[in-house]
C-alpha cells in the first residue's frame, strides 16, 4: 500500500516562498494566478497493515514529525 | 558552571559556544552528543549552538527536536534546569515545545548575516542579569529562518507575562521596521519559558565576547550566567 501525507501552511501563515514563487510565475508571463501557497508532499510506502491502522499510524507521523501544527495543516491519503 | 553542550550533526557554532562558556567559567563544557541520554552529573547549564542541524532538513530543528538527548534536556528543564538555545539552538526548542512559537523564513527571503541591535526587557532573568533593563546590545546574527511567529493569543500571553527578552531594535533602542530585519513579530529576538528557565534567541551573544575581535556585548549574558550559577552552587 502506498500513501502520501500533504502538509500545507495553515491561512494567515505568511509565506514569504509562495510569494516569491507567485512573483517569478508573473515575471514569466504566466498569467491568471491569484497567489500561490507552498507546501510539501510526502510519498510513503507502508510495509502492511490495515487501511484504518496504517491510517492512525500516518496521522501520529505527521502529528509527532512531518508537520508543525502550530502553523501546518496536513491531510492522509491512503493509494491503493 | 558546569555546561554541557549539546552537539548535534550539522550544527558548526559548537566551539564558539564551548570557548565562550570556558572564557567567562574557566571551565571547559561538556560536549554531549545527539544520542546520549543522559547529561553528566552536575550539569547547571545546557547550551543547543547554532549551526544547520540534520542540514534544516524537513524544518529548521525539527528532527533535533527530536533526537535523544533532548529527553534529557527535557527532563533537566523541568526540573528547573538552566538551558539556552541559540540560533538552531532556539529553533530546536520552538520544534521541542519547550518554548512557544516557530521560527518561520525572513521576510525578506534572505539569510542575513551581520551585526545587530538588541534592546534588553528585563534584566530579571538568569540570563540577563549583566544588563540593565533597556539596554542595547549589539551582538552577531546569521538566519535565514528567524522570522518569529506564534498565534495571537500566544503572542499576548509572552507579552502580559513579559517573556519577550530581545527585541530587534535601531541603535538607540526605538523599534522600527528597517530594524526587524527578518520581520519577526513584534520584533521578538528571544524569549523565555513561563518558568524562566529556558531562553532561546536567534542572534549569537557568543560571538561578541572577546575584545580582540571586536565588541563585547554579548559577554554581559554569559558572566551574568556564570555569576548566577557560582552563586547558586
Amino acid at each position: 500500500m502506498k500513501a502520501q501525507v500533504t502538509v500545507t501552511l495553515k491561512s494567515g501563515i505568511l509565506d514569504p516562498q509562495g510569494k516569491a514563487i507567485e512573483g517569478a510565475l508573473r515575471s514569466l508571463g504566466v498569467g491568471g494566478i491569484a497567489s500561490v501557497r507552498q507546501g510539501k508532499v510526502f510519498d510513503i510506502e507502508i510495509a502492511d497493515g490495515d487501511r484504518a491502522g496504517v491510517e492512525a499510524k500516518l496521522r501520529e507521523a505527521a502529528e509527532k514529525l512531518l508537520a508543525n501544527t502550530l502553523i501546518e495543516n496536513y491531510d492522509v491519503k491512503l493509494i491503493g | 558552571m558546569k555546561a554541557a553542550v549539546i552537539v548535534f550533526p550539522g550544527i558548526n557554532r559548537e566551539r564558539d559556544m564551548a570557548r565562550t562558556l570556558k572564557l567567562v567559567s574557566d571551565r571547559e563544557p561538556a560536549m554531549v552528543w545527539h544520542a546520549d541520554t543522559a547529561l553528566p552529573a552536575g550539569t547547571d547549564i545546557v547550551a543547543l549552538p547554532g549551526g544547520f542541524s540534520y542540514g534544516d532538513y524537513l524544518r529548521c530543528g525539527a528532527i533535533a527536536a527530536r533526537a535523544p538527548v533532548m529527553e534529557a534536556v527535557r527532563t533537566f528543564a523541568a526540573n528547573g534546569g538552566l538551558v539556552l538555545g541559540v540560533c538552531n539552538g532556539f529553533q530546536i526548542l520552538c520544534e521541542a515545545g519547550l518554548l512557544p512559537g516557530v521560527l518561520m523564513r525572513n521576510t525578506g527571503l534572505k539569510f542575513v548575516c551581520r551585526e545587530v541591535y538588541l534592546r534588553v526587557e528585563r534584566s530579571d532573568t538568569p540570563f540577563t542579569r549583566g544588563y540593565n533593563a533597556g539596554q542595547v546590545i549589539c551582538v552577531p546574527t546569521a538566519h535565514g529562518e528567524g522570522n518569529y511567529v506564534a498565534d495571537s493569543e500566544t503572542i499576548a500571553r509572552l507579552e502580559g507575562e513579559s517573556r519577550v527578552v530581545f527585541r530587534y531594535t535601531a541603535p538607540d533602542g526605538a523599534l522600527a521596521p528597517e530594524w526587524n530585519f527578518n520581520g519577526a513579530t513584534n520584533a521578538i529576538a528571544g524569549i523565555v519559558n513561563a518558568r524562566g528557565n529556558v531562553l532561546g534567541m536567534m542572534p549569537h551573544p557568543e560571538n561578541h565576547v572577546e575584545a580582540a575581535l571586536g565588541p563585547t556585548d554579548g559577554r554581559g549574558l554569559f558572566q551574568g550566567l556564570e555569576e548566577y550559577l557560582d552563586r547558586a552552587a
